[in-house]
């Protein structure tokens, strides 16, 4: 690789100090802080990071951080990867992420959705992975179909090689300016937020797994992967068994995305299966913690599409504690609780808490589902019999879990 | 099957507006109505398909520009609510939906767009996005408490004589003049988005007082315990 200029070392030097110390005094694993220090010393820092490598970006809004785990892990076959694999998902956490790792001619950067342009011109990434959009924590971020549509600028005219999800019609939409396409039929559980075509706001009409508009020619485009339940159809029509251990649909969705992206950087399916495999757990999520002879599996549902995956890995023979905040990351309205259709739940113990308890035990009074309301997680554990139990928060009230239990990985 | 005496919840365009939470309003009149043994019957209308007229309450949400032009057209060209609203149905229209109600809002670029006509007021985009947690004093004539909620647009809604503000905002900047959302017969217009109803299960009873006739008291515990809990939080900001 090229040397860095002396003022790119520099900053790129006192940004991981920053990092160190701000780990060392316990305040989070220092990555954003690491890479603003870096940017603040070098603007034009990730550039020059980047060059020489070859990246992955990853996008969607559900499973970033778990995709970009699945094809760290599977790249780690050719040599050094340099990833966030934290979830710091904007330019100082790329910046930090790819200053850790300064020799790995390999990256794989999971990406905001907002700045996915932004990080694609100054990092000129060669592979770019989009997974799904939907409703997502409004009050702060972007309306979807314009998302999408600062991706097709993005994405036009650049040599860029994209990996999409064609079963999500405005992931379809979004990717479809991009000059080299390959397409995975990556499944799509939650369908509320694409009724209209994306391209005209005709209506989208479904026959099985295909969708096309009523009105313009906009339809899903023919898949080379196929995700079909527990295994990849790979484009020479070989179909392999997935066996992940990572649970649950989305997370087969997710595989399937990376074998496709691995692919892409030349590494074939049988060799990239075995390391996805080995993944178990992401920051945290489908951990389980022990506490008095309870085991909580942790599950993290950020938005209404989070939680119908959250509830398909679910074991529904378990009772479960679902917690619910609404601090600057979750987004501070919780209007979204009235997207989720929680009656799945009904005939289950469920115990709710987190600091939006009040709005919850209403949605669950309005949806029929019985509960019993906890002041917070330590209660809600204890009121467990002793056995399994499962868990379900959103962002802030998972990472309060999470920090109860040393920050459980 | 329903009865014919079935109380007629009609959902409008879910596939273009029902952006955040839109559902909550639509599942707080059907559980407020069925707990009072008054029978339900929703209908979800798809926007490829016509409006029925024979609704008793109408329910429009929020969304994003481009799809708050293609309803306004398609409601214009419908014509069933207009007919439906003329045989004196309800309306509880939210947010984007609640623009449409005009004479005009602003489009995409700000450029302005025609209503469909149904309530006396204009929109225009406004400078900057309104966001956060909105409480007002309801007109005394409604007879409700506080209304709480939530609010999230860029619109500035101005109000003419065949309206009057549905209330006086404390916090929050609703309308854009100090008043948040407006009311005319049986129709109610609010940029309380989302689940509003569920804020304020006052208001659900007045939509469904106007077309069930007086209603039996419910036990409103969980209701009242969220609005307190959101009024103490947000007027202590």
């Amino acid at each position: 690789m090229t040397q860095l200029p002396l003022r790119a070392q520099l900053a790129s030097a006192l940004g991981r100090s920053a990092a160190t110390l701000s780990r060392m005094t316990g305040r989070g694993d220092g990555s954003v802080i690491g890479g603003r220090v870096g940017l603040m010393l070098e603007p034009d820092l990730l550039r020059q990071l980047a060059r020489d490598r070859k990246l992955a970006l990853v996008s969607a809004t559900n499973g970033k951080t778990t995709t970009t785990r699945l094809i760290t892990s599977a790249l780690l076959r050719l040599g050094q990867v340099a990833t966030n694999a934290f979830g710091a998902n904007m330019p100082a956490g790329h910046v930090s992420a790819l200053s850790q790792q300064k020799g790995a001619p390999y990256g794989v950067l999971e990406v905001d959705e907002k700045y996915l342009p932004e990080v694609l011109d100054t990092t000129g990434a060669s592979v770019v992975c989009l997974m799904n959009l939907s409703r997502d924590q409004m009050d702060r971020a972007a309306e979807i179909w314009l998302l999408a549509q600062k991706w097709r600028k993005a994405l036009s005219g650049k040599p860029t090689h994209v990996i999409a999800n064609c079963d999500d019609p405005l992931v379809t939409w979004g990717a479809s300016t991009a000059a080299k396409v390959t397409w995975v039929a990556g499944g799509q559980r939650w369908k509320e937020d694409s009724w209209s075509c994306p391209e005209c706001g005709g209506p989208l009409e479904r026959k099985g797994v295909d969708w096309a508009c009523r009105e313009c020619t906009f339809h899903r485009p023919e898949p080379e992967w196929i995700l079909d339940d527990d295994a990849v159809i790979d484009p020479r029509g070989e179909r392999w068994l997935l066996d992940i251990q990572l649970p649950g649909l989305a997370n087969r969705s997710n595989a399937a995305m990376a074998l496709a992206v691995a692919e892409a950087f030349g590494l074939p399916v049988d060799q990239a299966l075995p390391s996805l495999r080995e993944v178990t757990s992401v920051a945290g999520r489908y951990t389980t913690v022990e506490r008095d002879g309870r085991q909580a599996r942790l599950l993290l549902a950020k938005n209404p599409a989070g939680w119908l995956e959250a509830f398909d890995v679910s074991d529904p023979d378990l009772p479960i504690i679902l917690s619910v905040n609404a601090k600057g990351p979750d987004g501070r309205d919780t209007s979204w609780l009235w997207d989720v259709d929680y009656r799945i739940l009904r005939g289950r113990p469920v115990f709710i808490t987190g600091e939006r308890r009040l709005d919850l035990a209403l949605r669950l009074e309005v949806a029929d589902v019985p509960f019993a309301t906890c002041t917070s997680f330590t209660e809600a554990l204890a009121m467990q019999p002793p056995g399994r139990v499962d868990v379900i928060a959103n962002y802030t009230a998972f990472q309060q879990i999470r920090s109860e239990f040393g920050r459980a990985v | 099957m329903p009865s014919d005496s079935a109380l007629r919840i009609v959902w409008i365009y879910p596939d273009l507006l029902s952006t955040y939470g839109d559902q909550g309003n639509v599942l707080v009149l059907e559980h407020r109505a069925q707990r009072r043994g008054i029978e339900t019957e929703t209908i979800h209308v798809r926007s490829a398909d016509p409006v029925p007229e024979s609704g008793d309450i109408y329910l429009i949400g929020g969304g994003e520009d481009r799809p708050q032009i293609l309803a306004a057209e398609r409601l214009r060209r419908d014509g069933g609510l207009h007919r439906a609203i003329a045989h004196g149905a309800a309306m509880l229209a939210v947010c984007a939906g609640y623009q449409i109600m005009g004479s005009t809002f602003g489009g995409e670029e700000g450029q302005p767009v025609d209503g469909i006509g149904l309530l006396d007021i204009a929109s225009t985009r406004g400078p900057a996005r309104a966001v956060g947690e909105l409480v007002a004093e309801v007109d005394a004539n409604l007879g409700l408490p506080t209304l709480t909620g939530f609010e999230n647009h860029m619109g500035v809604t101005s109000l003419g004589p065949g309206v009057k503000p549905l209330s006086q905002t404390i916090k929050g900047v609703g309308n854009g003049d100090g008043f948040e959302g407006c009311y005319a017969g049986h129709v109610v217009g609010t940029y309380l988005h989302g689940p509003a109803l569920a804020r304020n299960p006052a208001l659900a009873d007045l939509l469904l007082t106007w077309r069930a006739g007086e209603l039996a008291p419910l036990d409103d515990t969980r209701y009242e315990q969220l609005r307190q809990e959101r009024l103490d939080t947000v007027l202590a900001q």
